[in-house]
């Protein structure tokens, strides 16, 4: 058994709220990813017998959705919404001094496996551009200034 | 990191500035549940769907279709569980208003559906809220946790016989979810890859039982319905389309934010009275009057009342209401290099139509722009448009394709421009 008891726990609560089981993947797939941060293959089999389902079903949820990871990511994820509203802003130089600052690319971790960097469209923040999701929380009405100083902030 | 309350409010924000009104004992203080009350005591279900018809309310997720029809759909009488789905999903790029609603108003959205769900008899209500709404979320299930407590939802509703759950459940980021097929793929634990039609859901709905699919501020319009009267409501905004909506304001504004108004109210109005006019003393070029799917309007004809009726005489649609304004120094080539990428990002793969177009359409794009682009590349990108529309299971390819044709329609010099010069005209536009 790799996926904890408590998280174990939290998705049997979850698989009881719907009808059928499978209705609590999504739920399901949250909560693991919260252990390391990504889905691993030994997690995806676990997940697939507790669902009923074959493996590669887990794994096919898990590659089309933005947020679940099928790979280690860095500790914190760092995205800039860079659709029209915030592009119209400034949103794409934004992104461009978190690149230099940080050292990476979009879709590429700091070294110390600290941050992972993207970009990402429309968050639903447009009139408060340019913003990026740090993680769970929005930061809104940002410029490169106080947008590295919060990343620099991160553990 | 709080979005800010509406500039301007009406019956739906006008307590959001207000904390206390995000809480059940602040929304009851302003009348909050009497509605519910009323339905669930006094009128049938019949009653109430007639009531939401007479009100014409129309559907706020894009489509507009009218609720209270949608709502007569599901079978009476029938021995399956029925279900409610709330569309929380809103991934519409310039859209931003069901999260105000989720955050600052939760209980009005719950009492929304505790009545959606007496009309159409549902057991059960799902809530789909998309994955990055982390926030408002929390501020949701804080609510149903209450209502819950206080027996408004459950067992025994206010002393009645009528039972209901209400299910908050996380997307994990993808637009197509916001689709209602998509999203009940997902709410099975799927790939939100959207079902053909029919059977519609009315009939094979979640998990294969009856299902409405409403979006937030669709419902929350209806305790308001409730309590004031149909004929109330229809005596907001035009004839045809009844009712306040929230709409989004960004992009090249000096005050970007959200404003509650009634439909019909004319776009110039919004964005020169409400949102402060283009920033700089800059001109408007575009706009984009109902989040990114919909065709641009260029500046000559911002006097267009927001309502469908009259949007579609100008060849684009209300959608979400969300209104973004581009200015004078915009190049449209790299707006539409924006537009594609994103329904590129965002198709779901299911259709080749879709899954090959918009993948084309963003190619000869990004080579137009780059001033690599020749003569043919505009009928190219028409031809290519046209052969996406009403070709598929749903209406995602056709949404990709509009936005482009409208760049096409109204800024085909500035693409001619383009491939005239080798390079982009114009130095000062937002960067790609």
């Amino acid at each position: 058994m790799v996926i904890g008891g408590e998280t174990r726990a939290a998705i049997e609560r979850e698989i009881a709220k719907y009808p059928k089981k499978r209705g609590a993947l999504l739920p399901a797939l949250h909560l693991v990813q919260a252990e390391r941060g990504f889905i691993a293959p030994d997690q995806a089999h676990e997940l697939a017998a507790i669902f009923e389902i074959r493996p590669v079903e887990v794994m096919e949820v898990v590659s089309f959705y933005n947020m679940f990871y099928d790979r280690p990511q860095g500790r914190h994820h760092v995205y800039v919404c860079t659709n029209l509203p915030c592009s119209l802003r400034g949103a794409r130089q934004l992104l461009g001094a978190l690149e230099s600052h940080l050292g990476v690319k979009p879709g590429e971790t700091t070294k110390d496996g600290r941050v992972t960097l993207g970009h990402e469209e429309c968050l639903g923040a447009c009139a408060y551009a340019p913003m990026m999701r740090v993680d769970e929380t929005y930061h809104e009405n940002l410029d490169a200034a106080k947008a590295k100083q919060i990343v620099d902030g991160l553990k | 990191m709080g979005l800010e309350a509406p500039y301007v409010t009406g019956y739906l924000s006008e307590h959001f500035a207000d904390a206390a009104f995000g809480k059940l004992e602040g929304y009851v203080a302003k009348g909050g549940y009497e509605a519910a009350k009323k339905a669930l005591k006094q009128m049938s279900p019949t009653e109430v769907v007639e009531e939401v018809k007479a009100a014409g309310l129309q559907g706020r997720g894009g489509a507009g279709f009218p609720t209270g029809q949608k709502w007569s759909f599901m079978p009476p009488g029938s021995d399956k569980p029925k279900y409610l789905v709330c569309n929380a999903d809103e991934s519409e790029p310039g859209s931003f208003k069901d999260r105000i609603l989720m955050e600052r108003g939760p209980h009005q959205l719950l009492e929304g559906i505790l009545i959606g769900a007496w009309a159409t008899g549902a057991e059960k209500t799902f809530i789909y809220v998309r994955g990055e709404y982390a926030h408002s979320a929390r501020e949701l299930q804080r609510a149903i946790d209450e209502a819950y407590a206080k027996n408004l939802l459950g067992e025994k509703i206010l002393g009645t016989k009528f039972r209901h759950d209400v299910v908050l459940m996380r997307g994990a980021g993808a637009y197509i979810c916001g689709e209602e097929t998509g999203l009940l793929e997902s709410l099975e634990g799927k790939k939100g890859q959207p079902r053909k039609k029919p059977p519609f859901p009315a009939q094979h709905g979640a998990f294969g039982m009856p299902t409405t699919v409403n979006n937030v501020e669709t419902f929350c319009h209806v305790p308001h319905i409730l309590r004031r009267g149909a004929a109330w409501f229809k005596g907001i905004g035009t004839d045809k389309s009844p009712g306040n909506t929230i709409f989004g304001v960004s992009g090249h504004v000096n005050r970007p934010g959200l404003y509650e108004l009634p439909l019909g109210t004319k776009l110039d109005a919004l964005i020169f009275e409400h949102a402060g006019g283009v920033a700089g003393g800059r001109k408007v070029k575009g706009v984009i009057p109902g989040g990114m799917s919909m065709p641009i309007l260029p500046a000559g004809m911002l006097d267009v009342p927001m309502a469908n009726e009259f949007l579609r005489e100008r060849k684009t649609m209300l959608g979400t209401g969300g209104v973004m304004v581009m200015d004078e120094t915009t190049c449209m080539v790299r707006v539409g290099c924006v537009i594609s990428y994103f329904f590129r990002d965002e198709s779901c793969g299911q259709c080749t139509q879709c899954r090959e177009g918009t993948g084309w359409m963003n190619k000869v794009l990004n080579r137009i722009e780059r001033g690599a682009g020749n003569p043919d590349d505009l009928d190219l990108l028409l031809d290519v448009a046209g052969k996406m529309e009403g070709a598929t299971i749903c209406a995602f390819s056709d949404a990709a394709a509009w936005p482009i044709q409208g760049l096409l329609r109204h800024f085909r010099d500035d693409f001619e421009a383009h491939v005239k010069l080798g390079h982009c005209p114009f130095p000062e536009s937002f960067a790609l």
